[in-house]
């Protein structure tokens, strides 16, 4: 039975691209139901189509399609560039038009980042059965703490500073991680409602220190902070507007590093076991309350990464509208992404993308919650794959899929 | 498919180390009510507390001018006295009252030490106390009853934003609170309906259907309000539900005020928390459903449909959501903002488990943390130097507190958040 947690059955039967096909079937087809969906919100919320349809239906049919098109276009152009710009940027050869017409993409790899931090700490989490809520509450903690080192500590090399701050972030969102998983191994509060009081408490935590003991000199009780010191920054590799960074990169080092503890050390299967079988695990021996405990906190200290690179990297200092909800969409990140570290950084570069674009959007009037819609659906699509395979007739495959195990219940957990 | 069997923990058992710990526990509060309030208030100081809320006109109750630090050492001397018995030979049965005075005491002190030379309005804060737990109450009574068929309902939380948001569209917009409340309660019908259907039918992971419908109610909310609510304020004013006094009863003094002379929203509370109370324990249907939750297999067995049950369960504990989140913007403020139900749906959710899975259980959680709630509220007012932040942090604290001590002993239905699988 452990082996076969070890090795899931799907791998041995089918490899290849068909596998890999297969496995992507049904987030593709959730992705654009979930896009479908998003535009009828789109279009019955849209002024235009009812003006249409008060003139003529053939008016109201041409304002909805006008409307959509319209929409994600702005999406599309808002989240990987306009290619007929980009075409005549490079002709005409000048150097800010050209960063200006690319800019989009990158930014979306910008928007990605706290994603993939945010995605693999929720997937870290599932894992080792557990439901982080609190991704949100951590991030803040984390960005609070590595803001704190990066302005307050000063004359640092960058070589140290950085680092240091980053590690902050690490630890800030770590403790606030480790506190639920503590209560859940210790006295059985179930880690879904502590994490969420956690959030909260975090949000008025990080709005008393930006207001009192982290506030900027002279910006009249507003919620900010300093700005960070030159040294404590993680760099920028172009010239403005492209805010593409180091810690991107970083991410992508981090889900590599998730991977390889996950599933190719003891400790991951460990975790892992745990996760799938709590039983099972107790039976083989491995010690579940500091399991749960070490869990939460690394999966808390992956969530204080996603805000430490998003204040060191981009936003430079902290306020209160961080994180633009990247705790909560990396629930659906993780699911997506079927828990596994290159699943959460291929959604995250999908959600990174679908909220650049959003940005967009913003312009023609379109909220950009829209897109915490469209996650909302992408998550009930991807989680319930049945409904997917009865909306376009797919058949079950042979092989049971590989399903993370999350526990259901408030159970004490002993 | 394994035989489940059902562990019955046993309720009362108070281990030794528990016993010692909840001794030593009330001890450090004894000397930490010493310590923070008895040494920062004068001798002969007095507080004030009104015991009439503000516009009230029946049931007129004299104010209570107490002696500050002559209550504060009676009740210090108390809370130590009941630790070390605690610590010595314990309370076997009692022990959770015991722990509950004690903290009473010890929250009593912290009102004397911020009121002292003031006045405070107790009544306005009981009072406030009531209305800001029905949402809590009623978040956890939806609980009750999705739980005890055996749905885990995380999007109370959900419910009750959606049913907020609408009910305050269609109210502003048929200018009707009554309408506005049937609208919410549809809404929240609507997203039960989801979640059952996803839970039920498709038999995904609760907790995650419960995320989604979350997610997607936060979402559709704040879309709606940024392209509706905000820019056209005509939609976003629904008239509000009127303090509706009890003949009667309203003019008894304290009492009436507080829980006789309020909205209906309180009264509806009230007679759901009758009827679902009895409901469950005194009727066969409740029978029935309890055993859904406890054993579906055997309530199948015996010709009890577990689909239609849970189905029936969900959808009730939406309309019991729907009423609880309408109150936000119906029977309170009179106005949606985003993300203005802060939790109150997961706090529901921690009463509902301090409550032990009983609707009486839950009211009496739930007052406590619409108390912690109100506290930080009044204080705030009173200036007592403890920044806005940390006393709104309260109701959440103490809803980790309470799951903290009491999770570990409290029985969830057996089958708790596992789908049916009809072979």
């Amino acid at each position: 039975m452990l082996d076969e947690l070890n090795n899931p059955p799907a791998v041995h039967h089918a490899s290849g691209w068909r596998r890999t096909g297969r496995v992507l079937l049904v987030p593709a087809l959730a992705v654009f139901t979930g896009l479908v969906i998003g535009a009828i919100f789109i279009i019955i919320t849209s002024e235009e189509v009812y003006a249409g349809f008060g003139q003529s239906f053939g008016a109201g049919l041409a304002a909805v399609w006008d409307t959509i098109i319209k929409a994600y276009g702005a999406m599309f152009a808002g989240a990987l560039g306009d290619p007929v710009r980009i075409v005549e940027a490079i002709r005409g050869g000048n150097a800010l038009e050209i960063r200006r017409a690319i800019n989009p993409i990158l930014e979306s790899l910008v928007n990605a980042t706290p994603y993939i931090f945010a995605g693999l700490a929720v997937a870290l989490g599932f894992r080792s059965g557990l439901f982080n809520i609190g991704v949100e509450g951590q991030l803040f903690v984390g960005a609070a703490a590595a803001t704190y080192v990066g302005f307050a500590i000063k004359g640092l090399p960058a070589v140290i500073h950085m680092p240091l701050a980053f590690l902050a972030g690490a630890v800030g969102g770590g403790l606030w991680g480790f506190i639920p998983g503590w209560l859940k191994a210790k006295t059985g509060g179930h880690e879904v409602i502590n994490t969420i009081m956690m959030n909260w408490i975090s949000f008025r935590l990080t709005e008393w220190l930006l207001t009192g003991p982290m506030t900027r000199p002279g910006s009249g009780g507003m919620p900010i902070s300093p700005v960070i010191e030159k040294s404590a920054e993680i760099p920028q590799f172009f010239p403005s507007p492209i805010r593409l960074h180091l810690g991107f990169f970083i991410a992508l080092a981090f889900a590599y590093l998730v991977h390889w503890l996950l599933f190719k050390t003891t400790w991951g299967f460990n975790l892992r076991t745990v996760g799938a079988n709590p039983y099972a695990a107790r039976y083989a021996g491995i010690n579940i309350t500091s399991n749960i405990i070490i869990a939460m906190t690394l999966s808390g200290a992956l969530a204080g990464l996603a805000g430490a690179t998003q204040i060191l990297a981009v936003n430079r200092s902290m306020a209160i509208g961080l994180s633009a909800g990247a705790g909560f969409d990396s629930i659906a990140l993780a699911l997506l992404g079927n828990s596994t570290p290159i699943g959460v950084v291929f959604a995250s570069l999908l959600f990174g993308a679908l909220r650049n674009g959003a940005t967009r959007m913003e312009l023609l009037q379109i909220p950009n919650d829209i897109v915490s819609i469209i996650q909302a659906l992408i998550l009930a699509f991807v989680a319930a794959p049945a409904i997917i395979r009865t909306i376009y007739r797919i058949r079950v495959p042979k092989e049971a899929e590989e399903a993370v195990f999350v526990g259901g219940s408030w159970g004490g957990g002993k | 498919m394994a035989t489940i069997v059902i562990h019955r923990k046993k309720l009362e058992t108070i281990t030794p180390t528990r016993r010692r710990v909840l001794g030593i526990i009330e001890l450090v509060v004894a000397a930490l009510t010493v310590v923070l309030f008895m040494l920062h208030v004068q001798p002969g100081q007095v507080s004030t507390f009104v015991m009439t809320p503000g516009g009230i006109t029946q049931g007129i109750a004299a104010n209570w001018i107490v002696p500050v630090f002559g209550t504060m050492l009676a009740l210090t001397i108390l809370s130590a006295l009941l630790g070390i018995y605690q610590l010595v030979r314990g309370f076997g049965r009692q022990t959770n009252l015991v722990l509950g005075v004690v903290a009473f005491f010890f929250i009593f002190s912290f009102l004397l030490w911020a009121s002292a030379g003031k006045s405070l309005n107790l009544a306005g804060m009981l009072s406030a106390s009531v209305l800001l737990a029905v949402p809590i109450v009623l978040g956890a009574f939806s609980g009750v009853l999705c739980e005890r068929a055996g749905v885990v309902n995380i999007a109370i939380e959900g419910m009750m934003l959606m049913a907020a948001m609408i009910g305050a569209l269609v109210g502003s917009v048929t200018k009707s609170m009554w309408v506005g409340l049937l609208a919410a309660i549809a809404s929240s019908l609507l997203l039960a309906l989801i979640h059952a259907v996803l839970s039920i039918k498709y038999k995904i992971n609760q907790i995650i259907s419960g995320t989604v419908i979350n997610i997607f109610s936060t979402g559709l909310t704040s879309f709606l309000s940024a392209k509706f609510l905000q820019t056209y304020q005509y939609l976003n004013n629904p008239p509000v539900f009127p303090r509706v006094p009890i003949p009667l009863l309203a003019d008894i003094p304290v009492i009436g005020p507080l829980l006789f002379n309020t909205n209906i929203f309180v009264y509806l509370m009230y007679i759901i928390l009758v009827i679902v109370q009895v409901a469950l324990f005194r009727t066969r249907w409740g029978l029935r459903m309890r055993s859904v939750g406890e054993h579906p297999k055997a309530a199948d067995t015996l010709g009890i449909n577990v689909f239609r049950t849970r189905y029936m369960a969900v959808l009730l504990g939406g309309l019991v959501a729907g009423i609880g989140g309408a109150f936000f913007t119906l029977g309170s403020v009179g106005r949606f903002d985003e993300g203005m139900t802060a939790g109150k749906g997961f706090i529901g959710l921690a009463a509902m488990i301090f409550g032990n899975w009983t609707p009486i259980g839950s009211f009496l959680a739930g007052l406590l943390f619409g108390f912690s709630d109100a506290i930080a509220t009044r204080l705030t007012l009173l200036g007592t130097g403890i920044p806005i932040q940390f006393m709104a942090m309260a109701p959440y604290i103490t809803t980790m507190v309470v799951l903290a001590g009491l999770v570990g002993r409290s029985m969830a239905p057996a089958a708790d958040g596992e789908p049916y699988n009809k072979e």
